[in-house]
């Protein structure tokens, strides 16, 4: 056994999927937390955009956000994690005052 | 004469399933989760009295399948803990896709195979057609000749699988009735002897909430080949420490199982290769011939994955026939398992016997010692005649 084989941090090549197969930790582990570094706001079609005026605090969206990429502000307020939000659209469809807006990426 | 051992331990009569169930308790593991199944059945049941009288301290979970038999035990693999589980016939092909998980998760389960045929028709004898179908799951296979093999090669599985370098599931394969229901005399270790020769398990990548990993992950086009790749290696490093427990174990019992059992292959001309408790049946007509002045050997195969090649290649290497008998049949194939691993390889190293395969105890059907002086015959003459007339011979079926 060598300690390279169960290493406790994910090789930088990992991420930029050149590593070997020597180089990563056996079985498809992932030895540390790793999500914050693979940015998923790329897959997204439709971009949420928050009108502040229009927003009642009520924070549904922020509950109902699958990812977590709402963020709460100290007033309640929101805002939006475009590194992972996926455009899921569910913010805009939970909020009752419409306070989201969908609007097609590109 | 045979040589003398001092004995470490007692000597008591067992059948093959209560030997692996003592291993079991010897290894002292922490985690089984098994359903039931004949010829199986008395491991589970052993078992399940070990731990409710207090001899065994292990976390026995009575399941409602087997496929959630093996899913527990990976889960708990995971978790460090030494696991054990046992099954049959139906109950492995239940549990066909958690073993390809569990050896792609890199989860050391030893697992009692005891060997029985497949439905339709439903029969409970015995056959190697269960394993056979899941010889290519990334787990390690030991074969048992014997009740004493079973003993001794449960022991040295946790060995193999727990090893850093290796970490994969390995199964133990006895034959259905032949060895599972049969009591021999058998040797076992004291508990001390174990206890030292299996020290706890030492896991890496543990499930633990204080220092949290993921198991189990996506691994698409851009991983997933090198995975696959992380297991070959992993065989071929099993291959190297299946050899170095044997002999460790050797030292300790008196007892060295070897990859290939052989018989005879001094001189043999003609050597018959076979797995599980037939080996003996073969070595015993064998005995007979030889009186007989027929230059006849065999060759019991103990590992089936990762599989003996050079082994293989240095025992045929004055050999000039080789009968392989498969008690599997792959339909449609060009032999049987043990046929195709053999004859592959050999191709091409410049051992070249004349081969030629046997299939045989399809459902449990008995291959008496005058069948298998059939088998020994169909060499002999393949040896004089100089070709192979055919490359499959049903032996002990009504023609």
């Amino acid at each position: 056994m060598s300690e390279k084989e169960f290493p406790e941090k994910m090789p930088e090549s990992a991420f930029t999927g050149t590593a070997t197969w020597k180089e990563i930790p056996i079985g498809g582990v992932i030895p540390e937390p790793t999500s914050l570094r693979y940015k998923t706001g790329n897959w997204r079609a439709f971009r949420p955009i928050y009108n502040k005026d229009k927003c009642v605090k009520c924070l549904l969206c922020w509950v109902y956000c699958p990812e977590p990429s709402i963020r709460r502000l100290e007033d309640n307020s929101i805002e939006i994690d475009y590194d992972f939000c996926k455009g899921c659209g569910i913010c805009a469809e939970v909020c009752p005052v419409k306070a989201i807006e969908m609007v097609k990426e590109g | 004469m045979a040589k003398a051992v001092r004995l470490r331990g007692n000597i008591v009569g067992m059948n093959g399933n209560e030997a692996v169930a003592y291993a079991v308790k010897q290894a002292n593991v922490d985690v089984i989760a098994a359903y039931p199944i004949t010829p199986q059945t008395i491991i589970v049941e052993r078992l399940s009295e070990y731990v409710n009288n207090g001899e065994l301290d292990a976390a026995l979970i009575p399941v409602e399948s087997e496929h959630s038999a093996l899913s527990a035990v990976v889960g708990a693999a995971l978790t460090g803990a030494r696991v054990f589980t046992a099954t049959a016939s139906q109950g492995l092909e239940l549990m066909h896709e958690i073993l390809h998980i569990a050896s792609s998760m890199r989860a050391p389960i030893v697992m009692a195979i005891v060997n029985r045929a497949l439905s339709a028709p439903i029969n409970i004898h015995c056959d190697h057609s269960d394993i056979m179908n899941a010889r290519d799951t990334g787990w390690i296979h030991l074969f048992a000749e014997n009740v004493q093999d079973a003993y001794d090669l449960a022991l040295q599985a946790f060995k193999i699988a727990e090893d850093l370098d290796v970490l994969l599931p390995v199964t133990v394969n006895l034959d259905g009735f032949i060895l599972s229901h049969s009591v021999e005399r058998l040797e076992v270790l004291d508990d001390e002897i174990v206890s030292d020769f299996l020290p706890p398990r030492k896991s890496v990548y543990t499930l633990d909430y204080k220092k949290p990993v993921a198991h189990g992950p996506l691994a698409l086009t851009d991983f997933y080949i090198e995975f696959k790749r992380q297991q070959e290696e992993a065989m071929e490093r099993a291959k190297r420490k299946i050899e170095e427990v044997a002999k460790e174990y050797g030292e300790i019992s008196g007892r060295y199982v070897p990859k290939l059992r052989t018989f005879g292959l001094e001189d043999a001309e003609v050597v018959v290769l076979v797995l599980g408790s037939t080996t003996g049946t073969m070595r015993y007509v064998a005995k007979k011939l030889r009186e007989e002045g027929k230059k006849v050997g065999v060759i019991g195969v103990h590992v089936f994955r990762p599989f003996p090649a050079e082994e293989i290649i240095k025992a045929l290497e004055n050999v000039k026939v080789a009968v392989i008998m498969d008690r599997a049949v792959c339909y449609g194939g060009v032999g049987g398992p043990l046929f195709m691993e053999v004859v592959s390889s050999i191709y091409g190293t410049g051992v070249n016997p004349l081969v030629t395969n046997v299939i045989y105890g399809l459902g449990g059907r008995d291959l008496t010692p005058s069948e298998a002086r059939k088998v020994f015959e169909l060499g002999l003459d393949i040896l004089q005649k100089g070709r192979v007339e055919k490359k499959k011979v049903w032996i002990g079926v009504r023609e």
